[in-house]
């Protein structure tokens, strides 16, 4: 199938000017006629839904949580970005532009990126009008930090909280919608299907959590705002609840699946310390401003205490090897540069893996109440789960699986194919390339959920102010409502010997080794083999406790599980697809000098997979990426 | 480690709930309360029983989901932190450890310690806001913020909705809850305009959910995983007092 991305015609800086003053228009009086369904209320689903209900329609929000506050934004810790250049170091919308194409390999859009920096001066706006308190200077103005990636200071923050200052002010919008009745939000409810009628997206299947009923919901669109799947890995640093689910089944409907490969593994995590450990917890890349990473020259050195090493027996690798973004390079080639010195066997705890990033440096010059006032609760955090004081001793740090780039298809509208379904957020593959810079996944649920898709959905419901609001007795919602009944008895009749959590464990094993920070053919059709056996053995073998009509975690989770294990081989095809290195994909087969080797002569598109039933090869798509105003060149942070 | 666990159990709204006794082994240092639950179910379901319900997402002190009082103490023993930040290295091995959900008349249990707290939704739904649509805010740095004020808003902005407060209090009362966010707001320049309302809006909204009055006990403050203070509650009161002094806002 031909894929068009819908990019408008013109010059880059006035594409999305052009389109919004061109595009079609619903009226206020239509609007009032037209439902649309929000799943999910993170940053992007919040503020899309809160915009939305403001706008005049009449929307639906779901999320799994007990309260759209909780959404798994809020646990983002370090900054969003915006071309404000307030600091006047020569920052510009062109500026985050490039240096957000460039940071993910290029392996996006040039459109939607720039489209993503014009937004993100407005979004600072929007969101120091609701009240979110961003950290400010002395004389009362709004401050900046820096992350990976670039070389000017264009990070606004509020202390180690952003994102939850952030979803508490998308929140807070949503709260006024839900108080005016032009939003009616549905709490601790999963979506489970979507249903289509004459090809378009016309509602959902929704598990009520408390009473285990299905519910259905008609709307003239559907918004999936649903977050990434980084939980396929098992641990992650994402929330527990964090899930595929939604967005892959409207995968299996039909929606196409763009670069699921492309995964981001983020270089500074509290590292693994037992087979019990449930989640990972990131220490925000915010510390890299301040923080020196190191190990031993030395193998023998790895396991003394570190102030026993002195300075002339330290590796600051990174410094080493990039001298001119030093710590703050890109997280993909800090993650990888962390693999590299720990598989030489410098890794400085027993299991091997963890680097030391040390802030005596920082502490001496800034001293240390400077320090504190800058990432106090991140080192209060670490202690309360290191117990160890990271003022005194550095702290002990590994990659971890973090951010998924990849996710559903969108052209420039944040459409789907699906014609009136829409991804935007983490569950959309848009914007980030095959690599993730710091404090853009924010930027960019908001820009999605405030800016864009209020304007783009527009395109398709002004044909539709003569539908009438959708019937859910219709043949297509009564299908999907007893095949999503079908599935939940399916898990629950099984009554194997084994728990989700014990399958989970093992497809988390098999992506982190195989398709995890460096992967090979012969590893991914290995691991291909390893999924397929997986899932047949856990719809023989798992155990589900309880019953459908209840409030059934486990059976929460066994559904996510299912869809992960599905997910998990689409992954992999996708990684041994892609014989190029970009991004967080590394295959060892393709590299220079230990660096990624992009191949954009031959990979130089989008892999948009379309479902054929599982277990069976899925058809890939490619949008091809055109460049007219970068020229995409091999990245270099030396 | 070992322990003894006497949880809550509770079908649902109806059921009147009991407690049972689990003995667990197995238990490592490092664990964090919740992973120590997680090994408990487990174990439950391995016996084919039906594992302990709870609310929980991020796990990392933020989300504000996770919710049980251990040993009489909401979020248990350990001073400004949430029940999936405790450690079992806070234990001593051996010890019984007793697990109940909040208990308070606004948040009705919906399974074992998982409760409903849509009524701290309610209140911000209320006025926890500043009315400004999307695409209509003026240029950020036009009206500066004194850094300090900008600080102390945060603080009071750091609330995680955890409900803490309300377990811990006699009266069940959320006065630690709403303060923060009327301070949030009202230290802010931003929260002018709707100040008044707001405070007169939102109280309403706190006593019409079924919380209880605030008689000043501190309970709240001294449970509350985020450190918020119970000054923000005596600034809430005077935002009252001089709201419902001052306004035309029916009260
Ligand atoms: C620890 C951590 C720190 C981070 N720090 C930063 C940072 O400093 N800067 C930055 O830019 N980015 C950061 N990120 C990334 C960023 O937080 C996320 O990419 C972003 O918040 C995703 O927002 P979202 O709205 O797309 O999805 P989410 O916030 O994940 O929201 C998903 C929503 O969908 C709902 N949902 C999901 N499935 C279903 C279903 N089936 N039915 C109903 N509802 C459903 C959920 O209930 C939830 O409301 C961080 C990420 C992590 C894990
Ligand atoms: S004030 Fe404290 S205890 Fe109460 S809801 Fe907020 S964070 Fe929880
Ligand atoms: S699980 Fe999120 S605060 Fe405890």
């Amino acid at each position: 199938m031909k894929l068009d991305s819908k990019i408008p015609a013109g010059r880059l800086e006035e594409k999305w000017e052009n389109y919004r003053s061109k595009c079609k228009l619903v009226s206020p009086a239509n609007k009032r006629r037209i439902d649309v369904i929000v799943v999910g209320s993170g940053l992007a689903g919040a503020s899309a839904a809160a915009t939305l209900g403001e706008l005049g329609y009449n929307v639906k929000c779901f999320c799994f949580q007990d309260s759209p506050r909780r959404a798994h934004s809020i646990a983002a810790q370090g900054g969003i970005n915006a071309a404000k250049n307030y600091q006047n170091d020569g920052d510009s919308i062109y500026r985050l532009f490039y240096d957000t194409l460039k940071g993910g390999d290029y392996r996006s859009r040039e459109a939607n990126v720039h489209r993503l920096a014009e937004a993100s001066v407005q979004i600072i706006d929007q969101c120091v009008a609701q009240g979110v308190p961003f950290a400010r200077e002395y004389g009362g103005l709004l401050a900046n930090r820096s992350f990976g990636g670039v070389q000017v200071s264009r990070t606004f923050y509020a202390r180690g909280q952003t994102g939850q200052q952030l979803l508490l002010g998308a929140y807070s919008a949503l709260s006024r919608q839900i108080a005016s009745g032009s939003v009616k939000m549905y709490n601790r409810h999963e979506m489970l299907d979507v249903v289509l009628i004459d090809g378009k997206a016309r509602g959902i299947i929704a598990r009520n959590l408390i009473t285990g009923e299905l519910e259905r919901h008609g709307a003239h669109a559907v918004v999936l705002a649903t977050g990434g799947y980084s939980n396929v890995f098992f641990l992650s640093t994402n929330a527990m609840g964090s899930n595929v689910t939604a967005a892959w089944k409207v995968h299996r409907k039909g929606a196409f699946f763009a670069n699921p490969c492309f995964t981001q593994i983020h270089p500074t995590c509290i590292p693994v310390t037992g087979g019990y450990q449930s989640k990972l917890t990131l220490m925000s890349e915010s510390l890299r401003n301040d923080g020196r990473v190191w190990v031993p020259k030395k193998k023998e050195d790895r396991l003394k205490p570190p102030h026993q090493i002195p300075e002339e027996d330290r590796d600051y690798y990174l410094e080493r090897m990039y001298p001119a973004f030093g710590n703050l390079v890109p997280r993909d080639i800090a993650s990888r540069a962390a693999k590299v010195v720990c598989d030489e066997g410098r890794g400085v705890v027993k299991s091997g893996y963890a680097v030391y990033l040390d802030f005596s440096d920082a502490i001496k010059r800034l001293g240390k109440s400077v320090i504190a006032s800058r990432y106090g609760n991140l080192f209060d955090m670490y202690q309360r789960i290191a117990d160890d004081n990271p003022y005194e001793t550095p702290m002990k740090i590994f990659p971890a699986v973090h951010y998924t780039m990849g996710g559903l298809w969108v052209d420039y509208d944040l459409s789907t194919n699906i014609p009136g379904l829409y991804a935007i957020g983490e569950a959309n593959f848009s914007d980030h390339g095959a690599n993730r810079l710091g404090a853009s996944a924010l930027m960019q649920g908001l820009a999605d959920g405030y800016f864009v898709l209020p304007v783009t959905i527009a395109q398709f419901l002004a044909d539709e102010i003569r539908t009438p609001p959708i019937n859910t007795e219709h043949e297509a919602f009564k299908e999907a409502e007893s095949q999503v009944g079908q599935q939940l008895d399916r898990l629950l009749n099984i009554k194997g010997n084994k728990s989700v959590d014990d399958y989970h464990m093992a497809l988390g094993k098999i992506m982190w080794d195989k398709c995890g920070m460096a992967r090979n053919k012969q590893g991914l059709i290995q691991a291909r083999k390893e999924i397929q056996a997986l899932r047949n053995e856990f719809w023989q073998n798992v155990y589900v406790p309880g019953t459908q009509n209840e409030f059934n975690p486990e059976l929460e989770k066994a559904g996510r599980v299912a869809d992960y294990l599905e997910l998990g081989e689409l992954m992999v095809i996708d990684a041994l697809n892609r014989e190029e290195s970009c991004g967080g994909h590394f295959r060892e087969e393709f590299t220079d000098n230990g660096e990624a080797l992009r191949d954009d002569e031959n990979f130089n598109f989008v892999s948009a997979w379309e479902f054929t039933g599982t277990g069976n090869d899925p058809i890939l798509n490619k949008e091809a990426l055109v460049y007219e105003n970068i020229k995409p060149s091999t990245r270099s942070y030396k | 480690m070992k322990f003894t666990l006497k949880v809550w159990r509770q079908k649902n709204a109806k059921d009147t709930g009991q407690f049972e006794t689990y003995n667990i082994s197995e238990v490592e240092n490092e664990m964090s309360f919740l992973e120590m639950m997680d090994v408990l179910n487990q174990q439950l379901i391995k016996e084919k029983k039906d594992p302990v319900a709870f609310d929980h997402d991020c796990r990392e002190g933020i989300c504000g989901m996770c919710s049980m009082v251990i040993n009489g103490h909401p979020h248990g023993h350990q001073k400004a932190t949430t029940t999936c930040q405790l450690h079992m290295r806070s234990f001593k091995d051996g010890d019984t450890i007793v697990i109940e959900p909040w208990r308070a008349k606004a948040f009705p249990i919906l399974r074992d310690l998982a409760v409903d707290r849509s009524a701290l939704d309610n209140i911000i739904q209320a006025g926890g806001y500043v009315s400004v649509n999307t695409g209509s805010a003026p240029e950020a740095n036009a009206v500066p913020v004194p850094q300090d004020m900008a600080e102390k808003a945060m603080d009071a902005a750091e609330c995680i909705g955890c409900g803490a407060c309300v377990a811990a209090c006699k009266n069940s009362s959320a006065m630690l809850f709403l303060s923060a966010k009327v301070s949030h707001l009202a230290l802010l320049p931003q929260g002018q305009p709707e100040r008044k309302k707001r405070v007169i809006s939102m109280m309403k909204a706190h006593d019409e959910a079924g919380f209880g009055s605030c008689t000043n006990t501190g309970a709240c403050e001294a449970y509350c995983p985020k450190g918020i203070s119970i000054t923000n509650i005596a600034r809430l009161n005077r935002e009252f007092l001089s709201a419902a002094l001052t306004s035309e806002y029916e009260l």
